[in-house]
């Protein structure tokens, strides 16, 4: 077995990340600051498939935490981005405590059914609340970030290292996680989940916590979503929300906590070229690269990097 | 009392519209154990198709009432183009992989024709009002319908009966119910399965297209019209339960008498009733309404 490159990696990636939060221009912090976050949404997703779960759903945390950080600056006047990433997270991490208790008894295609049934719940509400802006949603702005005030321009880069720093510990907090025990019970209940019971362990108890896990970071990847775009709307909660991550994490593959990012910021520099030059055949050319990985590469795009390193 | 005869009339109406695309979809997934995404885009497809053809139809100075036929025309005609298309040309090179992945193909089916659709037909919306207006109004006390909501509930209950007599009454349908029951025994004593496959595909996909095709006259069809349809049907198929036609059946009433009824008392709680139902349904009953007992496999 290969020695695990995966600390030095996060590390370098985190340090040129933070470079470019710093030097990079505009438009390329907003790409990243939008990958970040939904990479983040996508290695909660992850976990869950880890698990031998699919969620068509994650757009409900998404949905919550953009909202639930939206709302604290817009309604409350907290407008402090520290607070409002804390808000989506245990929002969006209290609602999955609740919903867990049902959904982790359920499996396949019921799991990504349900899951996607209670997110369109929440589209539903959000697009008939008109005190929420209806299908338009609203504008947030926020100004400070735990208690310093930020300059104007600045702030988007603010945001951009605040996730860069949330990206580097949830990685390695995760990384730790799925060479634990539990992270192991994980892969083991995808196999044969009537073994691991016959073993003595609680399958009903890892599908929750990873399912509560995954949603806690759904959230905090909508909050951090909604800083980056300074809006939010239904959008966020719609089931094409939910399968853009499907297909971001089918992309990167599962096999490494890294992945869900690197596919991220493919995903999102690949919608903004389409959208400069190509935007009648953008889901086209998604659909295909799914079938073409699919077939040809099942785990994803991190296998060709791990063949490259094997060889 | 009128009230709750118009709620429930609606509720009919509707359930019909339901109940023509989840009748193709649980007929899909009963037999193939794919959960198709992309019927949406066949019902998509469908209303665009029927538009077209019943409008080259109406404008060439034809008599309406062949619009009708124009209609249904464009149901078979998308089935029989893609259904062989999909199921041949993609679906089949992915038999065996998990549910879940077969879900993730349709998925990508789905999002490669929604934008084949934009190319062929643009973004423009089409209009094709004539066979919705032409057969007039009817009253129930006080309030007027259009006749075309009637031929929908016929069309429905057609449809239903035909699928339910194809499938208990005659050869070939219980040659498909043997394959639902147990795939690998059936191809062993003797049933081509692909053959049953390619069958099964193409009748769910024009069931799809059948539902566009009808809904073309009332609405304005328009890019992203078959991104709702997959959640609805999905909503129903589930509660009633994968794979039943009854459950299909049951599932497109519970739902569309629920809508209705929310749509005239609860306006605001519209767009969330169904998925409502269906949670609640799954909460109960985990496989949904009318889904058999299976065993557990090690």
């Amino acid at each position: 077995m290969s020695r695990d490159r995966t600390l030095p990696a996060l590390a370098i990636a985190c340090a040129l990340l933070l470079g470019a939060a710093a030097l990079a221009p505009q438009w390329l912090v907003f790409l990243l600051a939008l990958a970040l976050a939904k990479g983040l949404v996508v290695l909660g997703l992850v976990l869950l498939m880890r698990t031998g779960l699919v969620s068509f759903g994650q757009g409900l945390y998404f949905g919550l935490g953009a909202y639930a950080a939206a709302l604290l600056s817009h309604r409350a006047g907290l407008a402090d981005a520290a607070l409002m990433i804390v808000a989506g997270t245990v929002c969006a991490a209290a609602v999955a405590a609740i919903l867990g208790l049902l959904l982790a008894r359920y499996r396949e295609i019921f799991f990504a059914m349900l899951s996607l049934a209670f997110s369109m719940i929440l589209y539903g509400a959000l697009v008939r609340s008109s005190a929420l802006g209806s299908t338009d949603g609203f504008n947030l702005h926020a100004k400070a970030f735990a208690g310093m005030a930020l300059a104007a321009g600045l702030e988007r880069r603010v945001f951009f290292a605040v996730s860069v720093v949330a990206m580097f510990c949830v990685a390695l907090l995760l990384h730790r996680y799925l060479a634990s025990h539990w992270g192991r019970l994980s892969a083991a209940i995808r196999d044969n989940e009537l073994r691991v019971e016959y073993l003595g362990a609680s399958v009903y108890r890892v599908v929750y916590v990873n399912y509560v896990a995954a949603g806690a970071l759904a959230g905090m990847g909508g909050a951090f979503a909604a800083l980056a775009v300074g809006h939010v709307d239904p959008e966020t909660a719609y089931w094409t929300t939910s399968g853009e991550f499907v297909f971001i994490a089918i992309l990167g593959g599962t096999g490494n906590v890294l992945a869900p990012f690197l596919s991220a910021a493919i995903f999102e520099g690949l919608r903004t070229v389409a959208n400069q030059y190509a935007p009648n055949v953008w889901q086209m050319s998604l659909g295909l690269a799914m079938l073409a990985i699919i077939m040809f590469l099942p785990g994803g795009l991190w296998t060709l990097l791990r063949r490259r390193s094997a060889a | 009392m009128n009230d709750i005869l118009a709620v429930l009339f609606d509720g009919v109406v509707y359930s019909s519209w339901l109940f023509l695309m989840a009748a193709g979809l649980t007929l899909i997934y009963g037999v193939m154990k794919i959960l198709n995404i992309a019927h949406g885009s066949l019902y998509a497809l469908g209303g665009y198709t029927a538009a077209t053809l019943a409008g080259a139809w109406l404008a060439a100075g034809q008599a309406a009432i062949g619009s009708y036929a124009m209609l249904v025309a464009a149901a078979v005609l998308v089935g029989l183009v893609m259904g062989p298309l999909l199921e041949r040309g993609l679906l089949r090179w992915m038999y065996g992989r998990d549910e879940v992945v077969l879900l993730l193909v349709t998925y990508a089916a789905f999002l490669i024709l929604e934008d084949a659709i934009k190319l062929i037909w643009g973004v423009e919306s089409m209009l094709l009002p004539d066979p919705y207006s032409l057969p007039g109004n009817f009253h129930i006390g006080t309030l007027a319908y259009p006749v075309y909501n009637l031929l929908l509930i016929a069309m429905a209950i057609l449809v239903g009966l035909a699928l339910a007599w194809a499938l208990f009454r005659t050869r070939q349908g219980k040659l498909l119910l043997a394959v639902i029951h147990d795939r690998e025994m059936s191809a062993a004593m003797g049933i081509d399965v692909n053959r049953v496959y390619l069958v099964t595909f193409t009748v769910g996909s024009m069931l799809a297209a059948l539902g566009g095709a009808l809904t073309a006259p009332m609405i304005a069809v328009s890019p992203g019209i078959g991104v709702e349809v997959i959640v609805l049907s999905f909503a129903v198929v589930v509660v009633g339960g994968l794979g039943s036609l009854g459950g299909a059946a049951i599932g497109a009433l519970m739902v569309g008498i629920v809508r209705s009824a929310a749509v005239r008392y609860w306006p605001e709680a519209e767009l969330f009733t169904i998925y409502f139902v269906m949670a609640l349904v799954l909460i109960a009953r985990p496989k949904g309404l009318f889904s058999a007992p299976e065993a557990r496999k090690i």
